[in-house]
């Protein structure tokens, strides 16, 4: 499997190989092949098993266009540790696409250690997307301990909805300066003996912060699911809110633990969990339109983990 | 011709009588009406057409097309044509009103949907992309649902309260599209207690306490009912002696 085939499975077009698109693409722990524009310097580096990756996007700078880091394993065996740490210089703006592609997994290991920490005034939105193979023989471990400064943005989503989950554990944490805004959202589909842990954290510690974590969760067969969300509110007229929506079906289990703190009589943080099977009403409405029961589970929960 | 009979039916449910031996004719091609008071058994009735569990263990039979259907679940019945509208739509979080009405479309293409809504009143460029949740109102996931009702060109449809949530001006609306229905040749069963809805019939059943009290024109039924069911003053004691037309 080469670049192009990487690409494909991720579904990147042609803009990935614009001159003015910024990309890094890496298969285990080989650079494939990395672009720069002009603002932001990526510094990749390979270690043993993996690359350290340095990303400095400077002050005053706006890229345009997305971002694309590709982390693909075209290998059924091996491990992956990819480093990552991540500058946003004051009052700039950048959007990543991160694509880790594993469509061959038997037995594959992937680590991610990220260190972010976003400027004042600036806004920083990270998509990971994963597509894994339907084996289920890969375990992933993605880390995060992301800062945001005083009035910076962070919107992250985290999607693994193609191919099997097999082993998954999500630990993130962010810390909001003032006036600061973070938005976290985990969405994951899994089957057959699929183990989903999901923990994220926001530390709302700045006045005025805001917050919302979001995990939206299916798991069917056998499959397993744990989240554990907590919102830590400090400071005067912190704001947040923690969503958790788990459907289950069949064998799978599924829990949820929404964690709120307040320590500060100003501010103010909502919680919202519901685990269950498919709602019998949305199921009858569209049997009624004739689908069968699992092509009617399949659309609710494709809708809700849209 | 009938499309649908139901013959002798009793129901049952945590152990309280619904329906007492209910016995109702549908011409096909027909626009009927099921009217009564709150709590007389009209969605019951919808409800065991349509097939929904719980209200399929039931005595007397259920005929469409003079084949029974006591036997087949909801996905069943709605394969041979039998749909249903409930008067509290669903809400799908991030389901997309196209992907909604595509679902159970004959002809899977966007055209489909675009024009189904347009026959329900609503701009497809303002509703196509947006999803069926919270963020729309009451009456118009209704219109949704009777577009997505036209886009799968049903032979029987059952519209529980289709006025319910709708406001004036989206009235018209849903009586052209119920009329669109029938003139696509589907039959169609009206559940309501409104006489608006009512004139929309050309035959009417009238319910009282889980069995039918009379049966007849909508004209006549409609004024049976606003004269002696509106309000109802022998609730659970339906006196058939006393119909007259």
């Amino acid at each position: 499997m080469n670049t192009e085939d990487l690409l494909k499975e991720a579904n990147i077009g042609s803009e990935i190989n614009d001159k003015d698109t910024a990309r890094l693409i890496i298969n285990k722990d080989k650079i494939i092949d990395t672009n720069e524009v002009e603002g932001l310097k990526v510094d990749a580096r390979e270690i043993k098993d993996g690359v350290d990756i340095k990303i400095r996007l400077e002050k005053n700078t706006v890229i345009e266009k997305p971002v694309h880091l590709c982390f693909g394993v075209t290998q059924q065996e091996a491990v992956q540790k990819i480093i990552l740490d991540i500058e946003i210089g004051d009052n700039s703006s950048i959007n990543i696409f991160s694509h880790c592609i594993f469509p061959l997994a038997v037995d594959v290991k992937h680590i991610m250690d990220g260190k972010i920490r976003i400027g004042k005034n600036s806004f920083y939105s990270y998509t990971e997307k994963h597509i894994h193979s339907e084996e289920g023989g890969i375990t992933v471990i993605p880390k995060a301990r992301i800062t945001l400064e005083e009035n910076a943005r962070l919107k992250t989503i985290f999607e693994l909805l193609k191919g099997r989950v097999g082993n998954i554990d999500i630990d993130y944490e962010t810390t909001c300066m003032d006036r600061s805004v973070m938005e976290m959202t985990a969405k994951i589909y899994g089957k057959s003996d699929d183990i989903i842990k999901i923990k994220e954290t926001g530390n709302l510690i700045g006045k005025w912060s805001r917050g919302v974590l979001t995990s939206k969760v299916a798991v069917r067969d056998n499959a397993r699911a744990e989240i554990f969300n907590k919102l830590f509110a400090d400071a005067e007229y912190a704001r947040g809110h923690v969503d958790c929506k788990e459907i289950i079906q069949g064998n799978g289990k599924a829990s949820a633990i929404p964690i709120v703190e307040v320590n500060n009589s100003k501010a103010h943080i909502t919680h919202e969990a519901s685990i269950g099977s498919v709602d019998s009403k949305q199921l009858q409405t569209l049997m009624s339109r004739g689908l069968s029961e699992d092509s009617a589970v399949e659309l609710i929960i494709e809708g809700l983990l849209s | 011709m009938n499309i649908l009979e139901l013959k002798n039916i009793n129901l049952q449910i945590n152990g309280n009588k619904i329906l007492d031996n209910l016995s109702m004719d549908f011409w096909e091609g027909y626009i009927h009406a099921i009217v009564g008071p709150n709590g007389v058994g009209k969605t019951t009735v919808g409800n065991l057409i349509m097939g929904l569990e719980g209200y399929r263990d039931f005595e007397g039979d259920l005929l469409f097309k003079n084949r029974t259907i006591k036997k087949l679940n909801l996905y069943e019945r709605a394969k041979r044509g039998i749909t249903m509208a409930w008067q509290e739509p669903a809400r799908f979080e991030g389901l997309t009103v196209e992907n909604f009405i595509k679902a159970g479309a004959k002809n899977k293409n966007r055209k489909t949907v675009e024009r189904a809504l347009e026959k329900v009143g609503m701009d497809p460029d303002d509703y196509i992309t947006r999803a069926v949740d919270k963020s729309l109102s009451g009456g118009e996931r209704k219109k949704i649902e009777l577009a997505s009702i036209l886009a799968i060109d049903p032979k029987l449809v059952i519209l529980d309260e289709p006025d319910s949530g709708i406001d004036v001006a989206s009235l018209k609306n849903i009586f052209d599209t119920i009329q669109s229905l029938k003139e696509n040749g589907a039959s169609v069963i009206l559940i309501t207690h409104s006489l608006e809805v009512l004139k929309q019939a050309e035959h009417a059943f009238l319910l009282c306490s889980g069995t039918l009290l009379t049966k007849g024109s909508a004209e006549k039924i409609g004024s049976y009912f606003e004269d002696k069911c509106i309000p109802c003053n022998h609730k659970n004691k339906p006196d058939k002696n006393g119909v007259k037309l």
